[in-house]
């Protein structure tokens, strides 16, 4: 079980989380990947149940995006975000298939175009190191109205027209709290800290 | 590729969320992988979801999922990404996958009407949406357009201009339901775009309108 206060500083925590992907990636490590597994399958499940998968259903979807973790983790790229973000983009993807069972597509392959990438230079390591301490920043000044929206987006799965009635608003207006929320958070990034 | 016309950062947000619908998610994942500036924004927007989520609850998992994915680690056999088949930089690859890497020339084009031929892309059962391919003769004007929803646009090849601005291989046309626009396509090429549409399209004039059922866009 992880301490209540995990979360205190997110970057020491994608910090050790890159270490463990790397170990996992290089060496087949499966006590790094029990170390991933025992720090983020329970979000990824808390993730998926919100969606109203049953308890039965979202372990099997915490499985399901673990083994892709330890199958895929030569192709996680740091600099295209943290572990915390590319773990959610796999669990995420997979409940999306999952949803559309029929489909001949599945949203999972898509991401599969981004070419494993070259190790990034180090000052590009560098620029993002402090990444996660401005979305954070970011996140907390952000209007609660523009939150709803990101939360119903992010958490929720709610496409636009789904929230604009959800929320009896004007598709016009879900999409301009999309662009205000994006903006502040582009403008923060760009901040000298 | 010089890219003057970019998607709405309100796409971008979504597309990061996972909440587009699939014909629009190709025709972003095919803009991205010809802009980085797009391809930076919907990286970035994808950092909103990982703070989010980030500060979800755990939910304690059960020992029995614990172990059973651990005892699966030997049998997970390493994953290969498929072949990506070669469009030679034609088409953007998440499209040149959905294409088989068939050149667009080579295409079963249906003609639908003098100057216009489409070719559809299938979709799962469950999308709403429409995916195809446009190709429009050169010097084409498209009759005056408003989208009953909403539509993106991705031109291929070829170029057309309208009221906001010239639209060359690379931009992307993220318009608003509420826009009508006239594109005009240059004349010394065709212009191919790749569209996604959440609703049939609605031309303005009367014998347009009664073209729509016709060409079926």
């Amino acid at each position: 079980m992880l301490p209540k206060d995990h979360r205190a500083d997110p970057k020491n925590e994608d910090m050790a989380a890159r270490r463990l992907v790397q170990r996992v990636a290089k060496n087949l490590d499966r006590a790094a990947f029990a170390e991933l597994f025992d720090a983020f399958a329970p979000r990824v499940k808390t993730f998926i149940i919100r969606k109203g998968a049953s308890p039965d259903l979202a372990e099997d979807l915490v499985q399901e995006t673990m083994i892709n973790v330890w199958t895929k983790a030569g192709y996680y790229d740091p600099a295209k975000g943290s572990v915390l973000t590319w773990i959610f983009t796999i669990a995420r993807n997979l409940r999306i298939d999952r949803i559309r069972r029929e489909s001949s597509r599945p949203v999972s392959e898509l991401g599969d175009f981004d070419p494993p990438s070259d190790a990034p230079a180090s000052e590009e390591i560098l620029a993002r190191k402090d990444e996660a301490r401005s979305v954070a920043r970011a996140l907390g000044k952000i209007p609660r109205e523009q939150m709803e929206i990101l939360t119903l987006s992010f958490i929720d799965d709610l496409p636009q027209a789904e929230i604009a009635r959800r929320l009896k608003l004007p598709l016009g207006t879900v999409k301009s709290r999309m662009r205000l929320a994006y903006g502040h958070l582009r403008k923060t990034l760009e901040q000298p800290n | 590729m010089n890219i003057d016309h970019h998607l709405d950062a309100a796409t971008l947000v979504a597309y990061a969320a996972g909440t587009l619908g699939e014909a629009f998610n190709v025709v972003v994942a095919s803009h991205l992988d010809w802009c980085p500036a797009c391809a930076e924004d919907a990286r970035r927007a994808a950092l909103l979801g990982g703070e989010l989520i980030g500060n979800l609850e755990a939910t304690p998992v059960s020992k029995d999922c614990r172990s059973k994915t651990l005892s699966m680690l030997d049998t997970a056999t390493l994953h290969r990404f498929p072949g990506t088949p070669a469009s030679g930089g034609e088409v953007p690859e998440p499209l040149g996958h959905l294409l088989g890497g068939k050149p667009l020339a080579e295409l079963p084009w249906k003609r639908k009407a003098p100057g216009l031929a489409l070719y559809d892309l299938p979709l799962s059962e469950t999308s709403g949406g429409k995916l195809f391919l446009m190709r429009i003769a050169p010097g084409t004007a498209m009759p005056e357009h408003g989208h009953g929803g909403e539509e993106i646009t991705l031109i291929l090849s070829g170029a057309y201009n309208d009221k906001f601005g010239r639209y060359a291989r690379g931009d992307v046309a993220d318009l608003d339901e509420s826009i009508e626009h006239q594109p005009i396509v240059e004349p010394d090429a065709a212009c191919i775009c790749l569209v996604a549409t959440e609703a049939p399209t609605r031309f303005k004039s009367w014998p347009a309108r009664l073209l729509q059922p016709l060409i079926g866009i």
